[in-house]
This record gives C-alpha cells, sequence and structure tokens, in this order.
C-alpha cells in the first residue's frame, strides 16, 4: 500500500510540480499562441534582417516586434508586480503617469521653444530629472495608500483622472516635436544595432530588480508586508515604508516606459499616450499567476506574463481581427487564461494530472 | 461635555454653510452690475443702453446698431486636452470672443456631460445672452436648453450637435465628416493609381470623425473594386498604427495607400515604413493620407514624404461670431446647420502660408 503511493506520487510528482509551478500557465500560454501561430502560419517565425530608410541594418519579423514592443509592458510589470505583493491592489495610475513623466521629460529637452534645433540639455540629465518626478508622484499614490489607508484602485484614481492634464499643462498644452535624431534611439534602433533598443533597456531593468531581488531583502519584505501586514509589523519591518518603496519602485519603472514611449516618435499626445496600459499591466501580473491580493510573487512569471499579453496583440493583428471584434476576442483569451492562473484551479489541474497519469500506467 | 462640543462644531458648520451659500448668491448677483459697469468704459455706452441691459431679451430689439454694446457670452466646451483640434478650437473661441472684440465671456469646459450641464445652468442664471455648447454627450441637453429659452438666451451649438429639439436652438457649426471622407475618396480617385492596395487605420470606433470618413473610404472600396489589405481601428494611436502596419509588412502583403482617419495614426504608419525601407510620399511607393492639419503633418506634406491631408475645421469662432451679429441685427437663420468649409491638402500645392494659416 505504502509502496504503491509512493509509486504513484513518484511516477506523477514532474506533472504535479509542473503545473504547481508558478511559470506554468504563462509559459503554457506563450506555448499555446506560439504553436496556434505555427500551425496557422509558420512565416509567424520568420526573421529578416533588412534595412531601414536611414540605411542601418535592421532585424523584423513577428517576433522582433514582440519583443519591441512588449518592453514597456514588461518594464511596468516589475513595478506592478511590487506595488500588488505589497498592497494588495493595484495602481491603475501608471498611463497617465507615463504622460507626465513624457511631458516632463520633452519639457526638460525642449525648454519652452516646442520646435528646438538642439537639446537644452543631456537627455541623461532630463531622464533623471524625470525619474525624480515620476517618484514623486509614486510616493505620493504610496503615501495615501500606506499612511493613509486608502484602497490603492481609489488612492490612483486621482492621478489617472488628473494625470493626462497635468501631462498638459507641463507643457503648456503644447506638442514639443524633437527633430535631434539621437533621441529617437531610445525607442527605435540604435545605428549599427540591428536589435531594437526598447528590449536592451527591458532587459536591462530585468537584470538590475534580478539583483536587488537576489542581494536585498526587497522580496522578503515586501512579501512579509503583503501576506500580513500586522505581523510583518510585529518583527520590525515597517510596513508604511515598504509600501511607499513599491510605489516609488513603480514611479521609476513609469519613468523609464515614458523615455521609450515619447522616445518611439520624438514627440507626445497627451490623451493616448500609453492609453489603458495599467490595464495591460495589471493583467501581465494576473497571467504570470501572482495572487492579485497581495503577499507572494513571482517576478519571472509577470514579465512573461507581459510578453504573452503582446504576443497574443501581434497574433490578432497578424489575423486580421476584424476592428471592433479585437478587444472581445483578447477578453476571452484572458478571461480562459486568468481562470486557469487562479490558485484553486491551479490545485484542482494539479490533483486531476497524477489521476490521469496513473491511469495510463494501469 | 464632548456632545456639547460636537453639536457646537455642527452648529458653526452649519452657519459656514449659510455664509458660504449666501457669499456665493452676492457675489453672483454683485458680479453682473459689475461686470456692466466694467463694460460701460472701455466700450463707451451710452447709460440708457447699459441700464437697458439686465433684461437680456429685451436689448436685441431695442439696439439695432450694436457696434459697441457688450454682448456677454457663455462658451461651453470639452477638455482642451482631449487633442489638438480641441486645444484649437477652444483658442480660437477664447480669441474670438475677447473682451477687445466687445464681449464679455465666461467659460467651462469640461469633459462630463453633467458637469457641463450643470455650467449651463449657471450661465442661464447668470444672464448670459448667448450660450455656445460643444457637448460631451448628445443626450441630456433637451431641459436646459429649455430653461434658456424660456430665460431668452439665446443657444448656439458648435462642433457636436444634441439630441434636443430643433427649435431649442437657433443654429448649430459643425464639421461635415462624411465629406471629408468623400472629398479625401474623391482625391485618392483622382490620382490615377493602377491597382488601389489601402491600409484603413481607423479612429475609435462609433466616434462621428471615424464613422464619417470610414463610410467614405468603405463604399468607394466597393464600388470601385478597391482592395482594403487591412481595416483596423488604431484609436487615434499613433503606436497602435505601428503596429499594424508592422503587421501587415510582416506578413508580406503588398499595399500602396495608407489612409489614417487622423494624422497621428498616419505618422505611426509611416513609422513602420521607415523601418522597413519602403518609400512613401510624392512620387514614392505608397500614398500616405491623414487628417486634422496639424501643423507638423502638413510641414510632412510640404516636405513630399506625406501625400494628402484633409482638414477638420476647428476655427468656428468667425461663424459663431456672424451668426451673433445677425442674431443681434433681429435676422433669422436660414439654416439649422451650417457646415464648415473644409478643405483637403495636396502635397504638390500646399504652401508655406497655407500651412500658417491651417495648421492646427
Amino acid at each position: 500500500m505504502g509502496n504503491n503511493t509512493a509509486k504513484k506520487s513518484g511516477g506523477s510528482s514532474f506533472f504535479a510540480d509542473l503545473t504547481r509551478n508558478q511559470l506554468f500557465i504563462p509559459m503554457a500560454a506563450l506555448l499555446l499562441l506560439l504553436v496556434f501561430n505555427l500551425i496557422m502560419d509558420p512565416s509567424f517565425f520568420k526573421v529578416t534582417l533588412g534595412y531601414n530608410s536611414s540605411g542601418n541594418p535592421v532585424l523584423s519579423g513577428f517576433l522582433i516586434t514582440i519583443l519591441d514592443s512588449g518592453s514597456e509592458l514588461a518594464i511596468l510589470a516589475i513595478g506592478m508586480t511590487l506595488v500588488t505583493a505589497a498592497t494588495g491592489g493595484q495602481d491603475i495610475s501608471v498611463g497617465a503617469a507615463i504622460a507626465i513623466s513624457g511631458s516632463v521629460l520633452l519639457r526638460m529637452l525642449c525648454g519652452t521653444n516646442t520646435r528646438p534645433e538642439t537639446l537644452v540639455m543631456p537627455v541623461i540629465l532630463a531622464f533623471l530629472i524625470t525619474c525624480v518626478v515620476a517618484m514623486l508622484f509614486g510616493a505620493f499614490n504610496g503615501t495615501l495608500v500606506a499612511v493613509f489607508g486608502i484602497q490603492p484602485m481609489i488612492a490612483t484614481l486621482i492621478l489617472y483622472t488628473a494625470g493626462r492634464s497635468i501631462a498638459a499643462w507641463v507643457n503648456n498644452n503644447e506638442l514639443p516635436i524633437i527633430t535631434e535624431p539621437s533621441f529617437a534611439y531610445y525607442g527605435n534602433y540604435i545605428p549599427g544595432c540591428p536589435l531594437p533598443t526598447p528590449f536592451f533597456i527591458a532587459m536591462l531593468c530585468v537584470i538590475v530588480i534580478a539583483l536587488v531581488l537576489k542581494f536585498t531583502t526587497l522580496r522578503l519584505y515586501t512579501q512579509a508586508v503583503g501576506i500580513n501586514e500586522y505581523s510583518a509589523k510585529l518583527n520590525g519591518l515597517n510596513p508604511v515604508f515598504i509600501k511607499i518603496l513599491s510605489f516609488v519602485i513603480l514611479g521609476l519603472c513609469v519613468a523609464v516606459v515614458g523615455l521609450i514611449k515619447v522616445s518611439r516618435f520624438s514627440t507626445i499626445n497627451y490623451s493616448v499616450i500609453a492609453k489603458d496600459i495599467e490595464m495591460d499591466a495589471i493583467l501581465a501580473v494576473a497571467l504570470g499567476g501572482n495572487a492579485l491580493s497581495g503577499g507572494k510573487f513571482n517576478m519571472t512569471a509577470s514579465i512573461i506574463g507581459a510578453y504573452v499579453i503582446q504576443c497574443l496583440t501581434t497574433t490578432l493583428y497578424k489575423f486580421d481581427v476584424q476592428a471592433d471584434a479585437l478587444p472581445a476576442y483578447k477578453a476571452v483569451v484572458v478571461i480562459v487564461l486568468v481562470v486557469l492562473s487562479a490558485p484553486i484551479v491551479r490545485e484542482k489541474l494539479a490533483k486531476l494530472m497524477p489521476k490521469s497519469a496513473a491511469k495510463e500506467v494501469a | 461635555m464632548k456632545r456639547k462640543l460636537v453639536s457646537a462644531l455642527v452648529c458653526a458648520a452649519m452657519a459656514a454653510t449659510m455664509l458660504v451659500g449666501c457669499g456665493g448668491g452676492g457675489e453672483t448677483q454683485a458680479d453682473a452690475p459689475a461686470a456692466d459697469a466694467g463694460t460701460e468704459a472701455p466700450a463707451e455706452t451710452p447709460d440708457a443702453d447699459a441700464e437697458a441691459d439686465a433684461p437680456a431679451a429685451d436689448t436685441e430689439a431695442e439696439a439695432p446698431a450694436a457696434s459697441g454694446e457688450t454682448i456677454s457670452v457663455g462658451i461651453i466646451n470639452n477638455d482642451p486636452n482631449e487633442s489638438g483640434y480641441r486645444t484649437a478650437n477652444v483658442r480660437n473661441l477664447e480669441e474670438t470672443f475677447s473682451e477687445e472684440n466687445g464681449y464679455a465671456t465666461q467659460t467651462f469646459y469640461g469633459k462630463e456631460n453633467d458637469k457641463q450641464v450643470e455650467a449651463a445652468q449657471k450661465m442661464i442664471q447668470d444672464g448670459v445672452d448667448y450660450l455656445l455648447i460643444s457637448a460631451a454627450d448628445v443626450a441630456g441637453w433637451e431641459t436646459v436648453l429649455q430653461d434658456a429659452q424660456d430665460a431668452g438666451v439665446r443657444v448656439l451649438l458648435y462642433d457636436r450637435i444634441v439630441n434636443a429639439d430643433e427649435s431649442l436652438y437657433e443654429a448649430g457649426v459643425v464639421s461635415d465628416m462624411a465629406k471629408e471622407g468623400e472629398t479625401a475618396v474623391a482625391w485618392l480617385e483622382k490620382q490615377g493609381l493602377d491597382k488601389y492596395e489601402i491600409i484603413h487605420l481607423q479612429g475609435q470606433m462609433g466616434a462621428a470623425a471615424q464613422v464619417g470618413r470610414s463610410e467614405a473610404l468603405t463604399a468607394a472600396a466597393e464600388e470601385k473594386g478597391w482592395t482594403l489589405v487591412t481595416q483596423q481601428t488604431a484609436e487615434w494611436n499613433a503606436e497602435k498604427a505601428q503596429q499594424i502596419v508592422q503587421s501587415v509588412i510582416d506578413s508580406g502583403k503588398s499595399f500602396n495607400v495608407i489612409y489614417a482617419e487622423n494624422d497621428d495614426m498616419a505618422k505611426g504608419a509611416v513609422a513602420a515604413l521607415d523601418k522597413a525601407n519602403i518609400s512613401h510620399g510624392v512620387d514614392k511607393d505608397v500614398i500616405i493620407m491623414g487628417f486634422d492639419c496639424n501643423k507638423w503633418a502638413l510641414e510632412e506634406l510640404k516636405a513630399g514624404n506625406w501625400n494628402y491631408d484633409g482638414q477638420c475645421n476647428p476655427f468656428q469662432g468667425e461663424m459663431l461670431a456672424e451668426l451673433i451679429q445677425k442674431l443681434e441685427n433681429g435676422e433669422t437663420l436660414s439654416e439649422k446647420l451650417i457646415y464648415m468649409e473644409e478643405k483637403g491638402f495636396d502635397a504638390t500645392e500646399i504652401t508655406q502660408e497655407e500651412i500658417d494659416q491651417f495648421g492646427i
């Protein structure tokens, strides 16, 4: 009897571990999308080396597009995961905050002239100022949440509503355009490098956060606060600080995304820049199998989740899904994925797997 | 003790509210004559006329030579940050109905319909002569327009028409979105291409501008056998447009026209073309069409990178001022709906003067 159960768990533990692993759902979703594309049209995987109109070599193809366009989402997913884990709520103001960051960046680079011949200050300096501004806005959200105990979604609703107006106000309602070609590098290609720059920036962010999580106590403290704020406090942690910190880190992510977004077209449109990106970012966290009520988190899963969403968008564009039906398709896929990644369903799945495996053995 | 304190606080709060309420009322009452007095001096209005000013409805008949008269106007518009179009629109109206031009103007900008309605109510109470409205939503205006009529305030709609009985407003000054589309499609047909393979980038589905501009192209494509390689909404967003066009390029489909329903989307499309080294513009492989006539877009046109830009005219101020002048002179307006004149610009013909004049 004992022998039997041991054998059973031994034979099926691989599946059980697999399905219980948090990376399972986003990876399975990604795989599913890729297999679907492979069957429908293998040209999805074709990557070609060509030259752009300024004569630089660039790689192009659907996969490159996914890596390129998914970058912003991946960066945001980092911050959003931390906020979700620490506060058990989400920041819905990231789109508006990106508009503010982009606007501040342009204001710094252009001064009062909306069509500058030369940049007023180096991009790096303007970017650092933008980071400070974005982190301040993050701290504002964080203070509302941590100090005043307001629901994160309600607290960030303030900036969600006001953010784009603030962004427009920063530049006096003008739309600055930067003609300096080197500014476009951050959102497009560095001459001579065939891979899009946003991908490198995203990877840099991923590496930085991986190192931070490995060598600091950020993960432990964030999870402790997210799981039980009270006992975290009893153990000498400062939940208020940890929560504000998570929002400030998200602010930093927002500043980076702002740089990429503004650089893509060297200009800004306050009302549509990064529109609805907060929903995709939250979705990336959910897809990664992270509990939206906070607590434990898996950063890798969130980042993969972000690329899954971009993969889905690109696939839908590729198959020319009727314009008005596109959000509906997306919604259906999203419902399935989110339900699948819910802990309850995953438990059920994990139980289901060994049974079928055992049957096969029998 | 505690209860006493609380009740004292409540009393204080109530008293404060009453004071504030009275103060507010007093202010508005004080405001109206003050405004009149203020305008008297610079406009050098005879005293008799100024007195007659108070019952707003009467003055129009009594003052046929209204040259020196100050007309009070309430402007209700949408959020100026909504788009370049809106920014230009707000600025144009503010410039037209300025103090120098003999108007006492109060404004309200907001993207929420009910806030707009509230503001309109307040303006009616303040006794404006004219109410100029660009509504956020078509519904919910009947009552307030009725109130305006009862109070003798004349209403002119601009940019957007509301669902209300025609008798409740004097006229509406609007863009003819369908005509914008037709003008663009007529231009496209005139190009006499061997084949028409079009990427159609639509605006936010259901928006008046999207419906009007899409309709013309869809109809033409069906009628003339043009191919719509893809027809997709990019929601006025440059980046989405870039992804859609990128997707078409990656699929290896051929196309020679990009019909984008605003300038931003055209810009996004061009970015995708540049990346794939596909030439675009005058006498190049792909024709680029945009709408709205942003200044930077017209500059692209002049540089030959784009081919066509359709105007969506935000400069309704002059027309509204003209209508008000007519009403002041006691004329009746012959048409309920007045369409703005809108041009389409061709890259080969556009001049710098036109860019300065029509660019928003």
